[in-house]
């Protein structure tokens, strides 16, 4: 659940991404290959998980679902965060520092 | 249990030599006139390094945050909660060797094909087509 989430953040990114381009201000592009590089990582483990625990894997408790979704939507906003504080600190658009000058 | 510290070690070393190379490639821009400028910017390996930096540092602070939900990993010493116990100290280190290197190598292999992509798309692009040549 919480690899399906990942994916799917991921795909939104990178069509928001690719929507956008060549112009790459917002910085989108990081925020893709964040998730896809989460998305790998949790697709590795599926794998030997799935080598564990065989048809198992495929029947997972309703407890246990829940509790990966909320992984998973915990996961893609602590990326939306990141991303976030990478924009502010970066200010591509000069923003801040505008902002800050003003104040000044 | 701690799989996302060997793709994070990878990070690691992947910007110290994307900082090194950005640096050299900087020196080599200053040398040449401006015409070459633009074509050395394409071809600036430290950019595509940055694409591997970002895979590998998104997906790292994801992960850890993953164990910190399951409780694997403490804000406080020795953060893994594993660190207590040798038998659980072995299983840490047994899943890094296989779990976190598999992530490791796939994520660099992803990246690999990543990268020789974006150089076929840009000799395509660098050699005019047939209709170009003939119009010119």
């Amino acid at each position: 659940m919480t690899l399906l989430i990942t994916v799917f953040a991921a795909i939104i990114a990178t069509v928001v991404w690719y929507k956008n381009a060549p112009s790459s201000k917002m910085r989108i592009g990081t925020l893709a290959l964040m998730y896809w590089g989460a998305s790998i990582m949790w697709f590795v483990d599926a794998i030997y998980e799935f080598i564990e625990l065989r048809d198992e894997f495929f029947a997972p408790a309703g407890a246990d679902m829940l509790n990966d979704a909320f992984l998973g939507l915990s996961v893609v906003a602590l990326g939306l965060i990141i991303w976030l504080v990478i924009v502010l600190i970066k200010d591509p658009k000069g923003v801040v520092r505008a902002a800050l000058k003003k104040n000044s | 249990m701690a799989c996302f510290l060997v793709p994070a070690a990878e990070a690691v070393v992947t910007t110290i030599i994307t900082k090194a190379l950005e640096s050299k490639e900087q020196k080599v821009e200053v040398s040449l006139g401006d015409k070459n400028i633009e074509k050395l910017e394409t071809s600036h390996f430290s950019r595509k390094l940055k694409w591997l930096n970002n895979l590998l540092w998104g997906g790292s602070a994801l992960l850890a945050f993953e164990h910190v939900w399951h409780g694997e990993v403490v804000p406080w010493f020795p953060f893994l909660t594993a660190a207590g116990n040798p038998e659980d100290m072995a299983e840490v280190i047994h899943e890094m060797s296989t779990v976190g290197v598999t992530m490791a190598i796939l994520v660099t292999a992803v990246w690999v094909g990543m990268v020789v992509i974006s150089k076929t798309i840009e000799k395509r692009a660098d050699v005019p087509s047939v209709a170009e040549v003939k119009e010119g």
